[in-house]
């Protein structure tokens, strides 16, 4: 499944440029809001779910080459956040939805 | 009946479809080029010219050997005209194959200078919708003939000598320690970190990933030195005075990553090393940050870690990474 199904079916909302999403093959899910549980829990390749907005999660997201960052609850990213994000190559998706039910989702949709 | 037809990008947007960022990001190197390289650049060297008395038959003969849809007519090196494929047919239905090429060509043509940039040219086409433009030098001479097919190849020529530099300064990076001959030589970057700076957050271990990436480290390995960077950067920045430095030394067969500051110290470091200790503030935790992850990432990710501090004076951390053959497809 790739990220393009993952952004219809949750109907996730693009926050950074748009490109070709159907290229990009998620391999799977991690969520948390602590940065070292990130760096040290994710996968590369991951979709990384948190209610983290602020600039740091960029650089924690390139480090950790996670597919794209879900932010949940509309937490909104100020400008210059989602500018680092284009710049460094990450993806920024967004829902007004709970983590929670983002993972429930992601787990219904098949990321086990 | 038939249904509506969806308007085309043209008449939707005008001849311009609007630009995303990354088509912006393309155009305007094209667009730089079409700056930087001028009309001698890129024109063929020789041009085939014919005289205005010469017959129209003539003419059509020199297209079909040059195989080309054009041609300048030339007096005494002065450039009088051009005649071209369209030109000769209306000769050739009014049965005039036989005139001289004055009669048929167009008179005065339209031409550019060989030292103006090609967008000069560009602006000519696109305005007038003529396929080819006489090309003179500064007195007046013709030098050639440029068409459209004569900047695209232009174009194409410089990328390609653009893409051939970079991957020339990418050997010369990852090289760099064949190159230069020591009895040991170490690269070593060196990043300020400021105290209570998280906007630059990670600026500095991104650098040091993109470095060892130039640098020909395997992947993997700049990821690891990434994480650990970016764990002591966060701690210079949230757990520090007044910042400290962060330092990359790259070996022939080690990285060393360090982190020193001068103040507070850590008071017991067996603490601090234990999963989930934190003396982080409620605020920097609702950042994500202070989990009392961080050293315990650093030691899992590294092949040794030593902290030493004194409390009141400063902490210095030292990460080391070993490398393997198969780390080292460049430099490293």
């Amino acid at each position: 499944m790739n990220l393009q199904h993952v952004i219809d079916a949750l109907q996730l909302s693009v926050l950074t440029e748009a490109r070709d999403f159907s290229a990009i093959s998620p391999s799977g899910g991690y969520a948390s809001d602590l940065l070292s549980c990130v760096m040290a829990g994710t996968k590369k390749g991951a979709l990384w779910i948190t209610l983290q907005a602020h600039m740091n999660i960029v650089a924690v997201a390139a480090l950790t080459e996670v597919a794209a960052i879900v932010i949940t609850e509309n937490a909104q990213p100020e400008s210059a956040v989602i500018a680092k994000a284009d710049e460094q190559n990450v993806i920024l998706l967004s829902t007004p939805k709970t983590s929670y039910e983002i993972c429930g989702a992601l787990w219904e949709i098949g990321f086990r | 009946m038939n249904a509506p037809r969806p308007p085309t990008e043209q008449e939707k947007f005008g001849r311009h479809r609007p630009l995303t960022d990354r088509d912006a990001h393309e155009i305007n190197r094209v667009e730089e080029l079409s700056y930087d390289l001028k009309i001698h650049e890129i024109i063929a060297a020789e041009v085939v010219a014919i005289a205005p008395d010469a017959p129209l038959s003539d003419a059509l003969d020199l297209l079909r050997l040059h195989r080309i849809s054009g041609l300048p007519v030339v007096d005494e090196e002065n450039l009088v005209g051009i005649i071209s494929v369209e030109d000769i047919l209306r000769a050739l239905q009014n049965g005039e194959i036989h005139l001289p090429v004055k009669n048929y060509m167009s008179a005065d043509p339209v031409s550019v200078r060989a030292s103006d940039s090609i967008v000069e040219a560009i602006k000519i086409f696109t305005e007038t919708g003529l396929g080819r433009l006489p090309v003179l030098n500064e007195n007046k001479r013709l030098i050639g003939i440029i068409t459209k097919g004569d900047i695209t190849r232009g174009i194409l020529r410089a990328v390609q000598h653009d893409y051939q530099e970079e991957e020339v300064r990418r050997y010369r990076a990852s090289h760099l320690f064949e190159d230069i001959v020591s009895d040991r030589t170490t690269l070593v970057l060196r990043y300020a970190i400021q105290a209570g700076d998280f906007t630059h957050g990670g600026n500095a271990s991104a650098n040091i990933k993109r470095a060892l990436l130039r640098l020909g480290a395997n992947p993997q390995l700049a990821r690891r030195c990434g994480i650990a960077a970016y764990e002591a950067e966060m701690n210079l920045i949230i757990h520090t005075a007044k910042g400290g430095v962060l330092k990359l030394e790259v070996e022939s067969n080690e990285i060393v990553i360090s982190a020193a500051d001068d103040g507070p110290g850590i008071e017991d470091i067996q603490k601090v090393l234990q999963p989930g200790y934190s003396t982080a503030s409620d605020q920097i935790r609702a950042m994500g940050f202070g989990a009392g992850m961080g050293l315990v990432n650093i030691q899992r990710t590294v092949d040794a870690m030593e902290l030493k501090s004194a409390p009141g004076k400063g902490s210095k951390l030292i990460m080391r990474i070993a490398m393997s053959a198969d780390d080292k497809k460049g430099a490293l």
